[in-house]
């Protein structure tokens, strides 16, 4: 009989082990199906007219030339007259016809009025004045910006006591608030608050204070420290640029039903979502996917173009309409990475330890404002006192971005600590450590993969201090970064069968973002039930198919491993169970192995794989896995990773420009079930997050208010030459596998923006405020060792930009 | 129209055939030999005679994986665009849409090129081989091999313009370079970060 427990080591014959990843050879044969390639009989071709303002009104929009169009079979306004516009790029009218030459030709077609109004894309600009104060009663929007920005309860509750709310809060609304972690004392002031018409604010501002937070006694610690460290720090607005761009192809069929084609991270939350916009039962749509050509935490939602094409489709008398973003809307509209800035000091004694920190920070998530990095970051330096500011702009609506909030806390908080190491003279690996306690229950994990970072990189031996001495204009430095992350597995539901004739087959309503979801899968059911993953036909990617969560956050892998495990046990248990007999055995002397079913004890007694399922009579057995299930213990998932990077980097001072020489990454992830697919996923992580260290930003021209680079050539990822070399280790064994299954897919892009920046100060000597580390900033940096500013656009219009502001802002 | 490999690496300026932009702006001089209601109008450009296509769809033939594929295009549809609307190869994907990122690569006479920056009109008579080409019988070509065996694939979105411009580069150089491995795939992204094991598979030397 097997234990739900994950197997000991010597047990496992594929979790942990390298294997070739399933889908693999129908993705380099060209043969794996996108949503973006399906190609329906009759399909139409969707499109849309985009706002070519940044912040507007909508005065007037006539279709009626479009409409008459041969070819076009649909066309609605999606904003119409007096809609406020608050993104260049945002849809106005969408259009359906038989191609894409004539849908182009539609939009032309379309008249569309609009009234400008002023716009703000400067979020580098430090909020001096012109703050809005947070006065009046709070609306629902209100209160979940503030859970988004993390105000303490002590700010929130007395708020909510004073100045009430402008809503009438449901039971709905307060289970939401709860289950986005708002405190059960701040859902029963929100319960009890007082309801009061809402009232302007005085001061139309896009700053807003969020969270204000003081710990312990920072004024004192500042007082004693020996040194004292301060800078400015920056991490700009990035996109996600994934290759599959958003979008969808759907069919509102005749019957009222709706076929889904949504190129989705989340398959099983489709249905669900577009029943509300389209007015239909959610068991009246269906939701398929094949493969899906990166979300990174940008792909939740149907969004408006999977809602458009539908209706678009009823419209067309049910044809399919196929709607995807093209590449200037996908890099515009489609994904936004919050900035983050601060100013920050921190409090040092002469021996390294540090005592205090002070922040105070800014940043923008688009219209809303958005979050707050958990500042300081991993180090809970025990006196701190910190602000936020949350900056709203045109510069397009934020979507989660791997490690939501985590790549801009490491950038504003492990480049200010690498600064103080600086200022002290100390080795920053020696710093770290030194401070490693603030890390709380991690700190083990970090001591440990701080000494095998240090053996992969060779940092104690090759380390100079700041500012390299030798001779030429190349300088070459290294820097460290640490990270956490949560990542305990989502629900996941899952049904397996195992046939008379041997043949199983699972079925679970989860996606495979390229993680390598479908192979970690058909390992654990493989090594659970001892036979090969090819005796296993895995499906997934549908909405008829048990529910599992949606793939953010790092939490696919523990939960889709864990419902995997629990239906695999019971289902072989139940073979056992079956074939006991004829082996003259009891179940539980059972085991299975190599496609055998044998007697532990005496190996000679078994059974094959095909024989064994034999026995199991006329019908298929099934049996249903779940994740959480307090019904069979042991909790298979944990939460909480820890991991080290370091970069080893060429800076050429004459031209500014920044090289990778060598990036390691030291990971903890918990039990691994699939080595091969965690190292890529781990190699990527480092590739993207050089990418965003040196080269990625959504660069916003403060006049028109629209992306100046919203392409490929301009918004430049890495390519395959500007990598170095990439060292991956993945800590496993005792004090790691015993914790369960712990997701992957944010910790290691967290910390590269920080490393690298370390050693590129490590190199030239002084600190490149802020990322990506692009020539210009570089140069400034170099020409500039007293003070660095805000980025070049920024810098050039900052005058211009609070013009705007005086005019009444964003 | 210009492979890849040519616009890395400049080269004397080819003749053309058809209508070049500098050309094209002199048509509006000459007189119209024979409008035709099927097929080209022909037109005399610099004492040349040169055939002018469109605006409506006209009939195109291309040779793609040593097939010939029919349709009636607008001169306007790129090759791309051919390949995934009207033959449903959709291999080749769509990405940047305008030549930057290597997505739609496909091999024109034997040449990587970007089949989103060429019409599909200006290839009849050229042999375009997609990735679908490559995989024979079922069995993957050594190259998408070497990619499934070192992982060089996440989301594979990217993979199959990787794949191709990867086979040109092993027919050009069998045992390349670090440097000739950048030089060559230098001309596709992967956002998923895939390029590790793309530079195990096309067999360049570990930690070069």
């Amino acid at each position: 009989m097997r234990d739900f427990k994950w197997p000991a080591l010597q047990e496992r014959s594929l979790i942990g082990t390298r294997v070739e990843r399933v889908d693999g050879p129908e993705k380099v044969a060209g043969h794996a199906k996108y949503s973006y390639d399906l190609l329906p009989k009759g399909m139409l071709f969707g499109t849309m007219v985009r706002s070519p303002y940044a912040h507007c009104k909508v005065v007037s929009v006539d279709i009626s030339a479009a409409q008459k169009m041969p070819g076009v079979k649909a066309v609605m306004v999606v904003q119409g007259n007096g809609t406020e516009i608050h993104w260049a790029g945002d849809e106005i009218v969408a259009i359906a016809a038989i191609n894409e030459g004539v849908a182009a030709d539609a939009v032309r077609a379309v008249k569309v009025e609009y009234q400008p109004l002023p716009h703000f894309v400067l979020d580098a600009i430090e909020p001096k004045e012109n703050i809005q104060e947070d006065v009046g009663p709070l609306s629902e929007d209100d209160i979940w910006d503030a859970l988004g920005n993390q105000v303490p309860d002590n700010q929130l509750i007395p708020r909510l006591q004073s100045d009430g709310i402008t809503f009438k809060p449901e039971a709905d609304d307060l289970k939401e608030f709860k289950e986005e972690g708002a405190s059960q004392a701040l859902v029963d002031a929100i319960r009890n608050a007082p309801q009061k018409p809402a009232t302007k604010p005085k001061v139309r501002s896009p700053y807003k204070r969020a969270a204000e937070k003081v710990q312990g006694d920072p004024a004192t610690a500042f007082k004693e420290a020996d040194v004292v460290s301060e800078g400015y720090y920056g991490i700009a607005v990035i996109t996600h640029c994934c290759m599959e761009p958003h979008g969808a192809m759907m069919t509102f069929g005749r019957d009222g039903k709706v076929e889904a084609r949504i190129s989705t991270q989340n398959v099983s939350g489709m249905a669900g979502q577009l029943a509300g916009p389209l007015g239909i039962p959610a068991t009246d749509i269906h939701m398929h996917q094949d493969h899906v050509g990166g979300g990174f935490g940008s792909k939740f939602s149907p969004d408006r173009w999977a809602v458009v094409a539908a209706q678009l489709s009823k419209m067309a008398d049910g044809a399919p309409v196929k709607m995807f973003n093209d590449r200037r809307s996908e890099l515009e509209v489609a994904g936004a990475r919050p900035s983050g800035f601060a100013k920050v000091r921190i409090a040092v004694k002469k021996d390294g330890t540090m005592t205090g920190w002070e922040s105070s920070s800014w940043g923008t998530g688009g219209p809303g404002g958005g979050g707050a990095p958990p500042l300081p970051y991993v180090f809970d330096i025990p006196h701190q006192k910190k602000s936020h500011i949350a900056v709203s702009t045109n510069i397009g609506p934020a979507r989660a971005w791997r490690a939501p909030n985590h790549p801009q806390a490491a950038a504003l908080t492990m480049c200010p600590i690498d600064d103080a190491a600086a200022k002290i003279g100390m080795d920053p690996y020696d710093f770290f450590l030194k401070n490693i306690d603030y890390t709380g229950p991690r700190a083990r994990v970090y001591r440990e993969e701080l000494v095998k970072a240090d053996e992969l990189m060779g940092w104690k031996k090759n380390w100079h201090p700041r500012g390299d001495q030798a001779a030429g204009p190349v300088k070459q430095g290294m820097g460290l970064s640490i990270h956490t992350w949560g990542g305990r597995g989502h629900a996941s539901d899952c049904d397996l069968t195992i046939h008379p004739d041997g043949a199983v087959e699972m079925k679970m309503g989860t996606q495979d973002l390229g993680t390598g979801t479908r192979t970690a899968i058909l390992m654990v059911v493989a090594d659970t039930l001892g036979v090969p993953m090819s005796q296993v036909k895995l499906l997934i990617g549908d909405s008829n198919y048990p529910v599992s969560g949606g793939s953010g956050g790092s939490t696919t892998i523990g939960g889709v491993s864990s419902s995997s495990r629990r239906a695999a046990v019971q289902a072989i248990n139940q073979v056992f169970a079956k074939v006991a007999p004829a082996l003259n055995a009891k179940p539980e002397e059972l085991t299975a192995k190599d496609g055998k079913i044998f007697v532990v004890t005496d190996p000679g007694r078994s059974l094959s794989w095909k024989q064994a399922c034999a026995k199991l009579g006329a019908m298929p057995i099934t049996t249903h896995g779940r994740n959480p299930d307090k019904d069979h213990p042991p909790d298979l998932t944990n939460s909480g990773v820890g991991g080290v990077q370091m970069a080893d980097v060429s800076v050429d001072t004459e031209t500014g420009i920044v090289r990778v020489n060598k990036m390691v990454a030291v990971q903890d992830c918990g039990l691994i079930i699939s080595m091969t697919q965690a190292e890529s996923q781990c190699l990527g992580a480092l590739i993207m997050g050089i990418s965003y260290a040196l080269y990625e930003e959504k660069v916003m021209d403060p006049i028109s208010g629209r992306m100046l680079n919203a392409d490929m050539e301009h918004y430049r990822l890495a390519g395959i030459g500007d990598i170095g070399e990439l060292v991956v280790h993945m800590m496993t064994g005792p004090g790691y596998d015993e914790r369960g299954v712990i997701g992957l897919g944010e910790p290691p892009v967290i910390s590269p923006g920080a490393a690298i920046s370390n050693a590129v100060a490590n190199a030239i000597g002084v600190r490149v405020s802020e990322i990506p580390l692009t020539p210009d900033r570089v140069l400034a940096a170099l020409g500039n060792t007293e003070k660095t500013s805000a980025s070049t656009a920024n810098r050039a219009f900052g005058s211009f930009g609070n013009r705007f502001l005086a005019k009444g802002g964003a | 129209m210009k492979t890849r490999d040519e616009e890395l690496t400049p080269v004397e300026e080819q003749p053309e055939v058809g209508v070049s932009r500098r050309d094209f702006l002199k048509i509006s001089s000459v007189v119209v030999a024979t409008p035709m209601v099927v097929g080209p109008t022909v037109v005399k450009v610099a004492g040349a005679e040169v055939p002018v296509y469109g605006p409506g769809a006209m009939p195109v033939s291309l040779t793609i994986n040593s097939k010939t594929y029919k349709a009636q295009l607008e001169p306007r549809v790129t090759l791309l665009d051919a390949l995934r609307h009207e033959f449903d190869l959709t291999g080749a994907k769509r990405v940047c849409d305008r030549g930057e990122c290597g997505a739609c690569t496909v091999l024109m006479d034997g040449k990587p090129v970007y089949a989103c920056s060429i019409l599909a009109v200006d290839v009849q008579g050229k042999k375009i081989e997609t990735v679908e080409s490559l995989t024979v019988s079922g069995n993957l070509h050594p190259v998408q091999q070497a990619f499934v065996d070192h992982d060089g694939q996440q989301c594979g979105f990217c993979t199959p313009g990787f794949i191709v411009a990867a086979k040109a580069l092993v027919d050009k150089y069998p045992n390349p370079t670090p440097e000739q491995v950048t030089h060559e795939l230098a001309g596709n992204f992967c956002r998923c970060g895939t390029y590790a094991g793309i530079r195990q598979a096309v067999g360049e030397k570990k930690g070069a």
